[in-house]
């Protein structure tokens, strides 16, 4: 079955280039300027929007996307409410992918199997569940695949080649591997190291490597493209929403735009590594 | 809910670290080698007379093990009913069981190389004999506390930083032990290479759960010795508090498939039940946290709520898995008591015995002021005293006279 997602990475790969990859969090700061925001995305240059769950212990975040998280829920968020977020970007795009990404409790409190009904008639693509490793696959990735939605899965530093076919066994969509060991936000990925991991689990999948965490600017984020299938920021996007927020923590009117013009700027840092790798 | 009874209580977990429906493995890619390297280091020091024998060594010199079973005569006058006997954790090294597990986890961080220990703590005494192991066999130690924990567990701060531990205040979250355990898995996360996690409860991924009751068990092994020696036969009923439950663990799981002996867990109530409180059995369901599937304290949305508790080792919104699944197949019974019970408990156990207990197992206490008078003279209740009251008594002293 094909899904949005490999769609998406088929068409860019006919046009020889890497994916942007979007992470902002639902409901931050607000529902409202939450869908604006991820409406903006595709136009500013987003090829893949990454949506996170709210949760209030979020295990592997930086201070910034713990921050929003909690803006989100403190706003209203809720698992249900993030399905309806994507319901409302779905009305105007039926073409971009909307990968969900979080920690497995308030799915597995919302119940796995109504979840994965209601996020495929919301228009979601695929998951990425940070603490659902492979040795938990009977939870939410087999039932997932079942369903029709991608299991994202996260590669790290740490993953040898001995127990990347585990990693990969049940992936699909693509591979995000996570450039440094840490958690979202830290230290910049030192491109050479970058390159060479994902030369490594290439040789195990044919699947889009993209990459993540610690990618802030376009420089790097071209830097990065030019060696994967995909760039991921999330932190750097964070970051300028929140700088655009009042003194209560509430969206004003700079709030949509300060998202959509690092977006912008991020995208051209991407494309410039299409030239970059042809 | 129809739950088939095993044939033993004692067999979990399986191989992949499940107690029934509990427990898991639930951490991020980039810790899972880590884990799947800390059960096979496990598997081998268990297997290795040598290390078992270092570790009776140190727990005996360094420790100060056996601690004594002690019949609490004016405690038992007092309440008029079963035959009291307290487990005195309290008088090990550095003032609670805390000690017993790190001491194994140290060892084992030893054996894998590790130089730079971490550990989150609550009320301090997990992080005080982590700073305690760390400073005698020379290792970098670094203790995540919640904010709020700092403040009003003072005593055990300023004893952390003179062992040479680096004390890390949380700010994130509830500034309180979940938050801690959160920054801890942060900072393994990111120092993965040279990193040993030593968790201070029965709680996280597994093999953590499995090892710290290992661990733990002598308290209940020693337990079970020391009174087949005084009394000849067993305890009929055990007493315990439970925040992550390591203290309980440690005593009921030796006793788990002798079926005379009944078995209490005391949950903190916090202002009650019906407000905040730290009871994740008495008040939350399941779900899956800190690398876990586990009773929790959270909303409908699966959000992890606040735990209040008057006590900072018990303000926690889990509780390790296999309490959960003692909970669920009836071995074990659950309680709880609130502040206030457990402040009484503080008061009288001072008074009656000379022995002021930490705020935790206060709580025990208090329901043991229940449970004794009901149950007739030739019972034998045995009462885990997991650590001592010093570290609290500037909060109880102000508490009680009335100025918070």
């Amino acid at each position: 079955m094909t899904t949005r997602i490999d769609t998406r990475f088929a068409e860019l790969a006919k046009q020889g280039r890497s994916a942007f990859v979007t992470f902002l969090m639902a409901g931050d700061p607000d529902p409202a300027t939450s869908l604006e925001i991820i409406k903006a995305l595709p136009k500013s240059g987003a090829d893949v929007i990454e949506i996170g769950m709210p949760f209030t212990d979020p295990m592997a975040d930086g201070p910034s996307i713990q921050a929003a998280g909690l803006r989100a829920l403190k706003a209203g968020m809720t698992l249900k409410k993030t399905l309806e977020l994507v319901r409302g970007f779905r009305k105007d795009d039926n073409a971009t992918p909307i990968v969900l990404m979080g920690y497995y409790n308030p799915i597995y409190i919302y119940g796995v199997d109504k979840f994965l009904v209601d996020a495929k008639s919301a228009g979601v693509d695929g998951l990425i569940i940070v603490d659902l490793p492979p040795e938990e696959d009977n939870e939410l990735c087999l039932p997932a695949m079942k369903a029709g939605l991608n299991f994202i899965r996260l590669a790290t530093p740490t993953t040898d080649d001995k127990r990347l076919p585990a990693v990969l066994a049940n992936t699909s969509g693509f591979v995000y591997y996570v450039s440094i060991t840490g958690i979202t936000g830290a230290a910049a990925a030192d491109t050479t190291a970058v390159s060479e991991a994902v030369a490594r689990i290439k040789r195990h999948t044919k699947l889009p490597v993209c990459v993540g965490f610690g990618i802030r600017t376009p420089e790097t984020a071209r830097a990065i493209a030019s060696h994967a299938n995909g760039a991921v920021v999330g932190t750097a996007l964070v970051d300028a929403l929140k700088n655009s927020l009042d003194a209560e923590g509430r969206a004003t009117g700079k709030t949509v735009n300060a998202v959509a013009e690092l977006t912008a700027a991020l995208a051209q840092g991407v494309k410039g590594a299409q030239q970059a790798a042809e | 809910m129809n739950i088939a009874k095993p044939n033993s209580y004692r067999s979990g977990p399986d191989d992949r670290g499940h107690f029934g429906n509990f427990g898991g493995r639930f951490v991020a890619e980039t810790l899972m080698p880590l884990i799947l390297d800390l059960d096979k280091a496990y598997t081998e020091a268990k297997a290795d007379p040598a290390f078992q024998a270092e570790m009776n060594g140190y727990l005996k010199n360094y420790v100060g093990r056996p601690s004594p079973l002690y019949f609490a005569e004016r405690l038992t006058e007092h309440l008029g009913g079963a035959k009291i006997y307290l487990k005195r954790e309290e008088l090990n090294h550095t003032g609670s069981h805390k000690v017993n597990n790190v001491l194994g986890q140290i060892m084992l961080a030893r054996r894998m190389g590790k130089k730079r220990i971490i550990a989150e703590t609550g009320a301090g005494q997990h992080g005080v004999a982590t700073a305690t192991l760390c400073a005698r066999f020379g290792l970098e130690c670094v203790v995540y506390m919640g904010a709020v924990d700092v403040e009003r567990q003072q005593p055990n701060v300023i004893r952390m930083e003179m062992l040479g531990a680096k004390v890390m205040p949380v700010q994130s979250g509830t500034r309180t032990l979940k938050d801690a355990m959160n920054e801890a898995l942060r900072d393994w996360v990111t120092n993965v290479h040279n990193t040993f996690y030593c968790i201070g409860t029965v709680a996280g991924p597994h093999p953590y759960p499995t090892l710290v009751r290992d661990f733990q068990s002598i308290i209940g092994n020693e337990t079970k010795a020391q009174m087949q020696e005084i009394e000849g036969r067993l305890p009929d009923s055990l007493v315990a508090c439970i925040g992550g439950g390591s203290n309980a663990m440690g005593l009921f799981h030796p006793f788990l498939d002798d079926p005379s002996v009944e078995i209490f867990g005391v949950e903190a109530a916090g202002h009650g039940l019906t407000q905040l409180h730290a009871a994740s059995i008495a008040g939350g369901r399941p779900g899956v946290l800190h690398g876990n599937r586990t009773y929790l304290l959270m909303d409908a949305d699966g959000q992890i709520q606040d735990a209040h508790s008057i006590s900072a080792g018990l303000d926690y919104p889990g509780i390790g898995p296999e309490h959960s699944w003692l909970h669920e197949v009836g071995r074990v019974n659950y309680l709880s008591a609130t502040d206030d019970e457990a402040l009484a408990a503080f008061q009288l156990l001072s008074k009656l015995e000379g022995i002021i207990p930490a705020l935790e197992p206060a709580h025990a206490i208090a329901k043991v002021m229940e449970l004794a008078p009901k149950r007739p003279r030739d019972h034998l209740m045995v009462v885990n005293l997991s650590g001592r009251g010093d570290k609290d008594v500037p909060q109880v002293g102000d508490i009680l006279r009335g100025k918070k």
